[in-house]
């Protein structure tokens, strides 16, 4: 493998008696798009701000293609940043901004004007370079941000929420562009945001964070088939989550039955939860099923009904169904068995993966 | 709001702006085309134009309050920046505000104690070997004094625009590649422009006229606006062609108003 571009070693960040950062080891690669996912104040912002420069690291290393850069200032970092509010300067015009850190450069106009062209044909803002930052609209002023810094060439792009400002259509739109644009440029692009959404469709390798630690990181197929504890299965995506016991191996009890599962390694009759994805949930008869539930409510979401159900002790399930239910019908539930991902309590994440590596072939687990 | 709850609001401005701004001001204006006999005349403007006297006079108003202005702004600037990034910067501010509780006389006063031959600082200048000097009395005291009364209604709001930069936009100029003095340059002086100003515009229209200064400190040496003022209404009893001077103030205040207010965007405050 090659040189991490970025490295966090340990790091720690502590504010008075408030710990912000729990020891943090992140390894990016070069021309990855990777993303910090969690809710706010879970740290995420503040490794991106260390990263960039505007924040010092209580302990712990910042690697940058293999050099401590803990101590170096933010202007002589080969890193640049989207922020969340754009930050654009109102004093300038659009390619006055764009220009800002060329010109500070001093290379010559020409040149600054080719590449200043170049990055707004890249954002599809190509006719406003004289225009007013107030005169633009938030996505429009979101993408002149991006040109900002894409046309200092960095070889990290780091972006802290910045699709958070926009309407939902627009912000699916940028989802796309910013994946495209990534690509294109073949530099590492560093994500910020608590939209599990967002982060599932565009990263390559995410890294879910809570309370200034990270609890899991992989790519989002792993995350979000595999999550680690009941947190990181709760934050991404709907899902279904139940106490139960592990029989033996490949086979686990809960709600009062016992089912088959794929997961081995833990201890029999260990206590642990099971997760269902509302959308490995089928609807079927009495006869078939695995599982009894009496309908609730259901909630029409245009490709899907959101159907909500009590089974017989007392838990609610959530089900996505292409069909409707009927309210108050007594229904069975069928999943396979390796829909049934299984969680051990307080498990780590090295843990999880030596665990997995035990049992599963080590060759298709990673490739992330 | 009714139309009759918002009249009923309006009385106590109303009445205020019409006696103590309307009023006066349209009394000056009707002064100053009178002359000593209670004749209608043109003659105050046609002095004030033609005479050395009163052109030199206004030259001499509009050089000392640039001068204090600039010193103000040059002392305030750099206070407010620093203010502005100390810890407990609200009590640091308003101890920059405090002195300006205290009456104008009562400093003026002080000063006079400090910068007497036997004062202070003529104890100090000897004590390093270099003194005694005549303190009192010159323009240097007239303008370390001025200046040193302006200066908070210069730092406050300066203070207050860099308040209201957003802190991001420093760090994207950083993170552009700027140096602490690049982004001061491009980024955080022109953003704070109006704050510099609006504190020009409460330095330099209140400078012109100083004149309780100039007789206490300056010692008269320095005639501005101001003494001209108090001159003609309380000992010549040319209250025409003190109206006149007023009248020269008023237009002066309103031409610095013009050229320091922000046209484009209605950035000022």
């Amino acid at each position: 493998m090659s040189q991490p571009i970025i490295e966090l070693r340990h790091v720690t960040q502590k504010y008075g008696a408030q710990t912000i950062l729990k020891n943090i080891n992140l390894t990016l690669e070069s021309g990855q798009f990777y993303t910090l996912l969690g809710p706010s104040g879970c740290g995420k912002t503040t490794i991106l701000r260390t990263i960039g420069g505007f924040n010092q690291v209580t302990s712990g290393d910042v690697l940058f293609a293999g050099k401590r850069i803990n101590d170096l200032p933010a202007n002589r970092r080969n890193v640049n940043t989207v922020f969340q509010d754009y930050a654009l300067f109102p004093n300038m015009t659009v390619a006055e901004n764009v220009a800002f850190g060329l010109t500070l450069k001093k290379l010559p106009a020409d040149e600054i004007a080719d590449r200043v062209a170049q990055a707004l044909k890249m954002v599809q803002l190509s006719d406003f370079g004289s225009r007013d930052i107030t005169a633009l609209s938030g996505g429009q002023q979101q993408r002149i941000a991006i040109a900002r810094a894409i046309v200092m060439q960095p070889q990290v792009l780091l972006l802290d929420e910045p699709l958070s400002a926009l309407d939902a259509k627009l912000r699916r739109a940028m989802q796309y562009e910013l994946r495209d644009l990534q690509q294109r440029l073949g530099i590492t692009f560093l994500f910020v945001t608590h939209d599990q959404e967002e982060a599932l469709a565009m990263s390559d390798e995410i890294f879910v964070m809570n309370h200034g630690e990270v609890l899991q990181s992989g790519s989002p197929v792993d995350i979000y088939d595999e999550p680690i504890n009941h947190f990181v299965a709760d934050f991404i995506g709907e899902s279904n989550i139940l106490p139960g016991k592990m029989v033996a191996d490949y086979r686990v009890s809960f709600d009062g039955h016992e089912f088959d599962c794929v997961d081995a390694g833990i201890p029999d009759h260990e206590p642990i939860e099971i997760v269902l994805r509302p959308e490995d949930l089928t609807l079927t008869d009495l006869a078939h099923a695995k599982l009894r539930v009496t309908i609730d409510t259901q909630l029409f979401r245009g490709d899907y009904y959101e159907i909500s159900a009590t089974d017989d002790r007392g838990h609610d399930w959530l089900i996505h169904s292409v069909r409707p239910a009927q309210d108050g019908a007594r229904v069975g539930l069928t999943f396979q068995a390796d829909d049934l991902h299984v969680m051990r309590l307080h498990e780590k994440e090295a843990e999880f993966d030596a665990r997995l590596e035990t049992y599963e072939g080590t060759e298709n687990h990673d490739q992330a | 709001m009714t139309k009759r709850n918002f009249w009923g609001y309006f009385v106590p401005y109303g009445l205020w702006l019409g006696l103590f701004v309307i009023a006066p001001v349209a009394l000056i204006v009707y002064q100053s085309f009178f002359n000593l006999d209670h004749q209608f005349t043109f003659a105050n403007y046609a002095d004030y134009f033609q005479s050395g006297v009163y052109l030199k006079m206004t030259l001499n108003s509009v050089w000392y309050a640039f001068l204090i202005t600039l010193f103000t702004g040059l002392i305030s600037y750099p206070t407010a920046y620093v203010l502005h990034q100390l810890k407990h910067r609200q009590l640091w501010l308003l101890l920059v505000i405090l002195p300006t509780w205290i009456n104008i006389l009562l400093k003026a006063y002080a000063f006079i104690g400090l910068f007497s031959q036997d004062g202070l600082a003529n104890t100090f200048l000897r004590f390093i070997g270099v003194g005694p000097h005549q303190l009192l009395f010159t323009n240097a005291s007239f303008i370390f004094v001025a200046t040193y009364i302006q200066i908070p209604f210069m730092i406050l709001p300066i203070y207050n625009a860099l308040d209201d930069l957003n802190p991001a936009l420093v760090n994207a100029s950083r993170d552009l590649g700027a140096t602490h003095w690049q982004t001061f340059r491009h980024v955080i002086f022109p953003l704070t422009l109006p704050g510099v100003k609006a504190g020009i515009q409460a330095v330099f229209i209140p400078s012109l006229s100083l004149f309780m200064l100039t007789r206490l400190i300056g010692g008269n040496k320095v005639i501005t606006l101001g003494t001209a003022i108090e001159e003609h209404f309380l000992t010549t009893m040319n209250w025409g062609m003190g109206s006149t001077i007023g009248v020269v103030l008023i237009v002066a205040m309103i031409i610095v108003m013009q050229l320091t207010t922000d046209h484009t965007k209605g950035a000022a405050k």
